[in-house]
């Protein structure tokens, strides 16, 4: 990214990671499989889904341990990652918040939305709450125009937002209700 | 197969591109390219600068294309009518491409090491405009090392992708690549690696612009005050034929030889890229043997710079 | 016929998305007869007579498509199917997939053996990740029972269905992007020649078809490609999903006859019926944003006084000068207090996020335009911009490597030519255009 955002773009290392857990190594294993052989590479980014939600966002220890496992170079990991928006390669908090900001959302409401959670978790569109529970992003289109406003949350659709249910659904991720 | 290029017909070997078959014919039907190089399978298609208008698909189907093709990409059919410089939309749409090019562009010429001989720098001059209509902040990255070598100055990519190329055809292990997408799209090694390849200094030979460029040299001289001399060495691990940039009996810089494209010259049948040790450690006279003056024709810069085309020839008419 | 459903009809079945229900309803037909008693060439012979068109928005005839895939001895054929619904407006292979997985895997097994293909991808972008889970059972289940796998109703036939996610990207859905992404590489359109029908996924010939086109193969092979193109008007023949959303009283996912009268389709008991909150139609965006704007004195009428349909060439009627396009059938429908400006700068914003940055007239353009588009809606514009807009939007198309620019342009364009009025009401009203639109003034949601 342009200037603004280049001291985060060189890796934090700070994430503990200790390597994948089994299960995730199995599965790594099984989607490798729906490819034919020498053409592995395919698996990257269903990969990087599992990474992400095993430690939480894309750190380079993650990726790296990807491309070793793909026994490609890590910069083919890295383009690949930075190129989908749905790979957070920053820490972001233990839930994230993704507001649909495209046209039909918001023709039905969205920016009051957005401006909503924002005031209510007192952080901008970008930032994570103090206490990590949070981090709000916006998004272009989720393909759920006709249940506008939406938000996902890690895979979860939350649609027809209105305030109330925004409220709810804060209440409900903070005390746990709603598992990730 | 033959194609006919702005009224001039030349014939090529099925498979040909365009801009090969116009550059078969050579002179003012050659289509400008930033992106596409001969000697790097695998790039072209990206920068459309080379659009040109196909007035007639082929002898078997002679409608004309809608759209302006990328003729570095599009492979010509027999009985092909393209036009380049007779067509007004080319035109058009060539300032367009050389417009969008140059909006996020710094305009440091004045301090860029590639002045003089950056293939942007005469695309603004044939098909710029004076002015800018750009009235929004550019987009700006700060210089990074990659290596100790080579800078980057991503505010001048234009995203050929000629380096990334570059990596993997000539060296073992690419570790710089493209990312993040759209405007916010950058060459780099995403984590400060350096780039510690052999062959790896290429990639400041074919970078189009001034974004990547030989830290050994940079801010030493303006190119066009320097003289450059055909040499060649015996290396063991490139050809050792080169371009020395000299002053005086000081060699400046060392770059591979470059053809009238900008493309690294094919000598004996294979391309003359040159080693990181020819270009950055050879800078003592006694390791090379000097050929001759080359003559360098196609930079709109360097060439003003020598006075032989505008201002000769007055004075010849005088005496 | 009215509300007749060739995709739907079973849709609220309760258990519908079980193997067992869905077979029990007469699923798995077409496979059955297409492996039992028709050949490969066959089953394309009654694509082509269908009349079906590409569903995922560039209308092109599905028999005509399948007829170009290159058949080389002893290189595998792949049928891949384009889940990457992300166009704004446009839910519908959703709703499909989610209500009714069999449905496509179903389909995918007849294309597959009408393609030679023994080995086919469902890509499905990386945001509908439950749903790769819901197809990823329905596949189970079908291998289960002998629709997948070695030797499909013991008639030699053998295929592998596999599904894979995207990872969040628009330009996935250009079909080149999608092989692209498929072999695990960043979203980046191929310079074409060659087509995916010679060389696509892996070099190999490919054809990338959307899930409304698979699925619409089912009721083809099943009735006959004639009785489907008995369905529809003209050229546009067969039903299709519209996924309508925006200002409606029920927007939603419609099954339709092609043909159907918009105005029917706005107001009509059967389907959206009118625009919510007592409010009158301004625009209409028919089909997915990147369709020009009609604005609502050509949505039910075209400029000559007809009807306006449903249907590919109803809504051309006119070309870009007073028509639109069908597209992918994502109805955007805006209320009279909807403002055109924000919304083309909001639909430009998009497309700048979404442009993959390969190519300089869409990855300089797009980002251009939305900050000329920008600075007018938040009334630091002049009319000056205007113009430039336009012409902004005339350099990027047809320059570009893929559809996206063209996408991007068409947008602006058509707004510009509709409501140029209120462009030129935001340079003269400054303060007013801030405050009427709700958001802007506190937090600017740039990129």
């Amino acid at each position: 990214m342009p200037n603004m955002k280049r001291e985060n773009n060189i890796a934090q290392t700070a994430a503990e990671f200790n390597g994948f857990s089994k299960e995730t190594i199995a599965k790594f294993n099984e989607i490798k499989n729906h490819f034919p052989v020498g053409k592995e590479k395919s698996a990257i980014i269903r990969m990087l889904h599992l990474a992400q939600t095993e430690v939480g966002w894309l750190s380079t220890e993650a990726m790296d341990a990807v491309a070793t496992f793909l026994n490609i170079q890590t910069i083919e990991v890295y383009e690949v990652a930075t190129f989908y928006t749905m790979f957070h390669v920053n820490p972001v908090g233990k839930h994230v918040f993704e507001v649909c900001r495209t046209g039909p959302c918001m023709l039905v409401g969205s920016d009051q939305i957005i401006d909503y959670i924002s005031e209510k978790l007192n952080i901008k569109v970008g930032e994570t709450t103090a206490d990590g529970e949070f981090t709000l992003k916006t998004v272009e289109c989720l393909g759920a125009c006709g249940y506008a406003p939406v938000l996902q949350c890690k895979y979860k659709f939350h649609e027809n937002l209105t305030k109330d249910k925004v409220d709810e659904l804060i209440e409900a991720y903070r005390s746990g209700i709603i598992e990730n | 197969m033959k194609v006919t290029i702005d009224d001039i017909e030349v014939e090529v070997e099925a498979g040909t591109s365009i801009l090969n078959a116009a550059r078969k014919i050579g002179g003012e039907v050659v289509p400008p390219a930033m992106c596409y190089y001969s000697k790097l399978p695998g790039t072209g298609g990206k920068c459309r600068t080379c659009l040109v208008e196909v007035a007639a698909g082929s002898t078997a189907d002679p409608r004309p294309m809608p759209k302006l093709v990328a003729s570095c990409s599009t492979p010509v059919m027999d009985g092909m009518i393209v036009k380049n410089k007779t067509s007004q939309r080319v035109h058009e749409g060539r300032s367009a491409v050389v417009e969008f090019l140059l909006i996020n562009h710094p305009l440091d010429c004045p301090v860029c090491d590639q002045a003089g001989e950056c293939n942007l720098q005469d695309l603004g001059y044939e098909h710029g405009s004076v002015k800018t209509r750009y009235e929004e902040e550019r987009r700006t990255f700060d210089p990074i090392d990659i290596g100790d070598k080579i800078k980057l100055h991503m505010n001048r990519c234009i995203l050929c992708y000629r380096c990334v190329e570059v990596a993997n055809q000539l060296t073992e292990k690419r570790v710089h690549g493209v990312m993040h997408r759209g405007e916010h799209a950058e060459i780099s090694t995403y984590i400060e690696h350096a780039i510690d390849n052999e062959f790896s200094g290429n990639m400041i030979d074919v970078c189009p612009v001034g974004a990547l460029t030989d830290r050994t040299f940079r801010f030493k001289s303006r190119v066009w005050f320097l003289k450059p001399m055909e040499a060649e060495c015996d290396c063991t691990k490139c050809a050792g034929k080169v371009v020395l940039w000299m002053f005086g009996k000081e060699i400046y810089r060392v770059t591979g030889r470059k053809d009238q494209y900008g493309e690294i010259e094919t000598i004996d049948n294979k391309t003359a890229w040159i080693c990181n040790e020819c270009r950055y450690d050879k800078k003592d006279l006694a390791k090379w043997k000097v050929i001759g003056p080359r003559v360098i024709d196609r930079h709109s810069v360097i060439s003003q710079g020598k006075y032989e085309t505008s201002i000769n020839s007055p004075i010849k008419k005088i005496n | 016929m009215k509300n007749r459903k060739l995709l739907l009809e079973n849709v609220h079945i309760p258990g519908i998305e079980t193997y067992d229900v869905y077979r029990k309803n007469g699923g798995y037909r077409s496979v059955e007869k297409a492996i039992k008693s028709l050949t490969p060439d066959e089953v394309v012979e009654e694509v082509k007579k269908s009349g079906l068109r590409g569903r995922g928005g560039a209308g092109f005839p599905t028999g005509m498509k399948w007829s170009f895939l290159a058949k080389p001895e002893g290189i595998p054929r792949y049928l891949v199917c384009n889940a990457d619904e992300s166009e704004p407006g446009t839910f519908k292979d959703r709703y499909l997939m989610e209500k009714i997985p069999h449905l496509l895997v179903e389909g995918m097994i007849t294309a597959s053996y009408a393609l030679g293909a023994n080995t086919s991808y469902i890509y499905i972008r990386g945001e509908f990740m439950y749903i790769l889970h819901i197809l990823e059972k329905a596949i189970a289940e079908a291998y289960d029972n002998g629709f997948l796998g070695k030797n499909i109703l013991g008639k030699g036939y053998d295929l592998d269905l596999f599904v894979v996610p995207g990872g969040g990207a628009y330009i996935c859905g250009e079909e080149t992007a999608l092989l692209e992404s498929l072999e695990g590489k960043r979203g980046n359109p191929r310079i074409k020649p060659p087509f995916p029908a010679v060389k696509g996924l892996w070099g190999a010939p490919t054809v990338v078809n959307n899930v409304e086109t698979i699925a619409a193969v089912v009721p083809i092979v099943n009735d006959g490609g004639e009785a489907y193109a008995a369905i529809g008007i003209g050229k546009s023949t067969g039903t299709k999903l519209i996924s309508a959303c925006g200002n409606l009283v029920k927007p939603g996912v419609y099954e339709i006859d092609l043909g159907l009268s918009i105005e029917e389709f706005i107001y009509g008991d059967d389907y959206c019926q009118g625009i919510a909150n007592n409010k009158r139609l301004k625009a209409c965006v028919p089909g997915g944003s990147s369709v020009p704007i009609l604005p609502h004195y050509l949505v039910t009428k075209t400029a000559n006084g007809d009807d306006r349909l449903m249907s590919y060439e109803s809504l051309a009627e006119g070309a870009f000068a007073s028509g639109s396009m069908l597209g992918s059938g994502g109805f955007i429908v805006f209320d009279e207090d909807q403002c055109i400006v924000r919304n083309t700068w909001n639909f430009t914003r998009f497309y700048a996020h979404e442009s993959c940055g390969q190519c300089s007239p869409c990855r300089e353009g797009t980002g251009w335009m939305e900050k000329v588009l920008y600075r007018l809606e938040t009334g630091n514009g002049n009319l000056r911009d205007i113009d430039l807009l336009a012409e902004i939007n005339k350099k990027i198309e047809g320059n570009t490597i893929c559809p996206l620019g063209d996408a991007a342009a068409w947008p602006v364009a058509a707004a510009i030519r509709h409501f140029r009025d209120e462009f030129e009401w935001h340079v003269s009203h400054k303060e007013e255009a801030i405050k009427r639109n709700y958001g802007l003034s506190k937090e600017p949601m740039l990129a």
